[in-house]
């Protein structure tokens, strides 16, 4: 069946198309119940972004709990296997709190998980997918790159340590350069290396251009071959280099990125890698992923000229129902939608009125 | 042709000083300084739009994407942490987040610390810091009554020149943060509009 355009709202138009996206590189959905173990989320708290759950008990006294996240059960789904990543993507409901402390929210998100033996073709796929993923829903997106680990030592490198690290990532993450300047003086750093944190915010926006302008390490060399293989693929124009888009450290360790599409005031991807979540659970290897945020894609409808129908059709009170039904069919076939009433509703909006009479369907001016 | 900007500015006297600022940096909007009703003015020809909002809100515009950039004081960012950038120390309306006591006032190590302030999370995080154990007091204004009506034992608030402290025999005791007023950026805004925010950053500090 054919769907006209404007029946999808743009999170589920972009659902079946992101699905298709997965598919076709291998990834095989993954479906979790509604509920998981209490016990789950609260022995991992570090990795989730909120420490607030929805908990419950279950009729035989089980604490359960909502889901705030969907990795947690991927990474303890899954086996090892020696060659092997398990692909997945998912389609789920998690629920969380809002920001400012507005109460839990039901968020729609999907998102892609490659965990097991994650070499840099993997991390490729990924950011590959990612930036697909934006292409999918606009044509005017950007994915912003990082790296944990090289974001870490080069921190590591100034001497911070402890709550100045924590404080150094922040400062990065808002592309605060007075503020990280006035941190390292503060921490006694040598100028050389206060330099050089500083020089992140400031990189070019062109990954070519920036990733020249990276110190020689062995994080910088793993950006430049994965950016670099994607130099070929129409993803690649999105790519930016962009050292301030980090993450809790605790979580991620290696990529990170973030994707934004013009219209959209918040992130609508993000993701990375995060090998120690897996270790704790016990897994072996690496991993990488990413979620769409698609409830932030709700902005994308606002606004607008939506109608409720092209077409109001207005039939007199004595009118036989087969004969109006008629004129709505005859309409539908001719692709336009049509809301047959006596009156014309208040509040809703149509692009023409048409008014059925005995010589038939006529626009009433 | 350069897309629009829109900037949210904090109404009041810093706010008036900051836009002078973006006006002697080449991004002038005359009508702002009229005495009108209108809520939002627009110079066409720079594609630039001000709009005047309670400084306590322009981080929210911001952070929501109303707006792409704004000005706002640490305080603001440090309370309520919106997820913008803090592109630059704009130095202009600078002051301190003090904790002030009545002079002279011995404060008991051993009891909790009762603080009364409009700044929790500032309050709050400073005091962890310390590892001191406080109970906040909220209040939403003329926070030095509290310990003049023991109310408090002291209090976490922006001090400027000390006068009103002084005039009620209080006294800076600590002081939790300097502050001045900072350009933010919506994170998607700056994506997309990289260049001509950075091209303002730079008429701005020159």
């Amino acid at each position: 069946m054919n769907i006209p355009d404007g029946i999808l709202k743009p999170e589920e138009r972009i659902l079946f198309s992101l699905r298709a996206l997965y598919g076709s590189y291998g990834y095989t959905p993954y479906k979790m119940r509604k509920f998981e173990s209490y016990d789950l989320y609260a022995g991992n708290k570090d990795f989730l972004s909120s420490e607030q759950i929805i908990a419950f008990s279950d009729t035989d006294g089980t604490l359960l709990a909502l889901k705030p996240d969907v990795t947690l059960s991927i990474v303890r789904s899954g086996r090892d296997e020696p060659g092997t990543a398990q692909k997945v993507y998912y389609q789920e409901n998690v629920y969380r709190p809002a920001r400012q402390g507005q109460g839990f929210r039901e968020i729609m998100q999907t998102g892609v998980e490659c965990i097991g033996e994650v070499d840099e073709y993997c991390l490729t796929e990924v950011l590959l997918l990612a930036a697909e993923s934006l292409r999918a829903i606009s044509g005017k997106a950007v994915l912003h790159i990082s790296h944990m680990g090289l974001v870490r030592r080069l921190i590591a490198a100034a001497g911070l340590t402890g709550e100045q690290e924590t404080r150094a990532v922040q400062a990065l993450a808002a592309r605060s350069e007075h503020e990280l300047t006035a941190l390292c003086r503060e921490a006694g750093c040598a100028d050389d290396d206060t330099a050089a944190l500083c020089s992140l915010i400031g990189l070019p926006a062109s990954p070519e251009e920036a990733l020249a302008k990276l110190p020689c390490m062995e994080e910088a060399s793993c950006l430049s071959r994965v950016i670099g293989a994607l130099r070929d693929t129409p993803a690649y124009p999105m790519l930016r280099l962009d050292i301030s888009t980090v993450n809790d450290l605790g979580y991620y360790n290696g990529l990170v990125f973030r994707g934004y599409i013009d219209g959209v005031p918040e992130r609508v991807i993000a993701g990375g890698q995060y090998d120690p979540l897996v270790r704790k659970l016990g897994r072996k290897g690496g991993a990488i992923g990413f979620a769409v945020y698609l409830d932030a894609l709700e902005r994308l409808q606002e606004g607008g000229d939506r109608l409720d129908a092209d077409a109001l059709l207005l039939y007199p009170p004595e009118a036989e129902p087969a004969e109006v039904l008629k004129a709505v069919r005859g309409l539908n076939v001719s692709g336009i939608s049509v809301c047959a009433q006596k009156a014309a509703p208040g509040r809703q909006r149509f692009g023409r009125t048409l008014r059925l009479s005995e010589s038939g369907v006529k626009d009433d001016g | 042709m350069a897309e629009w900007l829109t900037v949210a500015l904090p109404k009041g006297r810093l706010g008036e000083k900051v836009y002078a600022r973006f006006a002697e940096a080449g991004y002038p909007c005359p009508e702002i300084l009229s005495d009108t009703r209108q809520l939002i003015f627009e110079n066409p020809e720079l594609k630039v739009r001000y709009f005047w909002a309670k400084p306590s809100d322009v981080s929210i515009y911001v952070e929501q994407g109303a707006a792409d950039i704004g000005v706002a004081g640490k305080d603001i960012l440090m309370e309520y942490r919106p997820d913008v950038y803090e592109l630059l120390d704009l130095k202009t309306g600078k002051c301190r987040m003090a904790v002030a006591a009545p002079e002279g006032a011995w404060l008991d190590p051993e009891r909790t610390l009762r603080v009364a302030t409009k700044f929790t999370r500032i309050a709050k995080d400073y005091y962890a810091g310390l590892g001191r154990d406080i109970e906040i007091i909220h209040l939403n204004g003329s926070i030095e009554i509290a310990p003049l009506l023991r109310l408090s034992d002291v209090i976490v608030d922006i001090v400027e020149t000390g006068t009103t402290l002084r005039e009620n025999h209080l006294e800076v005791i600590d002081t939790v943060a300097h502050l001045s007023a900072r350009l933010i950026a919506n994170k998607a805004s700056y994506a997309f509009k990289r260049e001509r925010i950075a091209a303002l950053m730079t008429a701005l500090e020159v």
